[in-house]
């Protein structure tokens, strides 16, 4: 089964990153830019768990080891089982 | 009094931290080895500065899970003393010892230069050698030293006077500009409720003899070494 986990700085966090690429865009013309808050991106695998253990599985590792709850965020999608 | 220096792949002070303790302050100092199970009876545990795993995911973020790591935990949590430098100081955060997380420095750049703090506290096991108010000066080397915490958890530290350093400028005032990392209310140096447990992003180690520009450092250590 592979997953896609997102994990991004709360908003009540400040970007410094996501800033720096802000206004390089902005630079560059493309004023329409708003707002580019960055973030990571884990693909992974997992082999021999149904759906529902995934579902368990996916908030718990991202929690525990992916995210820091204290600053980050996580969302996640499974791509396919 | 016996010290313990904690080795990490990646940590780059722990030879440091260890002269210092041994042939400075003079004490039986050993190493603990990340993977081992065993604080050989030490009195004191230090967490050195550099790039445990290489800053993988977070910095400290992997070192926290280390086997050493829970024993670490469990001294800490009966009352044994943790210093932890930088790198250390993030591992003790990602640890859920210290309160906060660290993001990266407020300029995106990596600091390496002497900054001055401020003893915020001098009635702490980390800082009673030295005066409330007096200001050292001490290396950093650091990305990821902007202290972040959310704002009731700031409250929260600030009542119970856990904030053991903050820079400063030369005269001892908090400006932006002396809060290089841009830390949330400046803070250089925290410790836990409990006050057994600090961690501080400046190097004491590497400015704990006149040779070496700045023996302020010093004062952590030998704070360490007496009761208040």
């Amino acid at each position: 089964m592979k997953v896609r986990i997102l994990v991004a700085f709360k908003d009540s966090v400040l970007d410094p990153q996501g800033q720096t690429v802000k206004n390089a865009l902005h630079t560059l013309g493309y004023g329409v830019i708003r707002d580019v808050r960055q973030g990571k991106v884990f693909e992974i695998d997992l082999v021999g768990v149904t759906r529902p253990e995934a579902e368990k599985l996916i908030p718990e590792i991202s929690d525990k080891v992916l995210a820091n709850p204290i600053i980050e965020k996580f969302s996640w999608q499974i791509l396919e089982d | 009094m016996k010290f313990g220096v904690v080795v990490f792949p990646g940590s780059n002070c722990d030879f440091d931290a260890f002269h210092v303790l041994k042939d400075v302050v003079k004490q039986p100092t050993v190493w603990l080895w990340h993977k081992d199970h065993d604080l050989k009876g030490v009195d004191a545990v230090v967490l050195p500065g550099g790039f445990s795993y290489g800053d993988y995911l977070r910095s400290g973020a992997i070192a926290r899970f280390s086997p050493l790591m829970q024993e670490v935990r469990e001294f800490a949590e009966k009352g044994g003393l943790v210093l932890g430098i930088c790198n250390g100081f993030q591992v003790l955060l990602e640890l859920g010892l210290l309160p906060g997380a660290m993001v990266r420095n407020k300029h995106l750049k990596f600091l390496c230069q002497h900054v001055t703090i401020r003893v915020e506290n001098d009635r702490t096991r980390f800082s009673h050698k030295a005066r409330r108010g007096q200001v050292l000066r001490i290396p950093i080397a650091h990305f990821d030293g902007n202290y972040f915490a959310p704002p009731e958890t700031l409250a929260e530290i600030e009542r119970n006077g856990q904030v053991v350093f903050r820079y400063c400028d030369a005269d001892g005032r908090l400006t932006d500009e002396a809060n290089v990392n841009g830390s949330l209310h400046a803070i250089a140096g925290l410790m836990n409720a409990g006050g057994n447990v600090m961690g501080m992003m400046p190097h004491p180690e590497r400015a704990s003899e006149q040779l070496l520009g700045s023996a302020d450092g010093r004062l952590v250590f030998e704070s360490l070494l007496a009761r208040f």
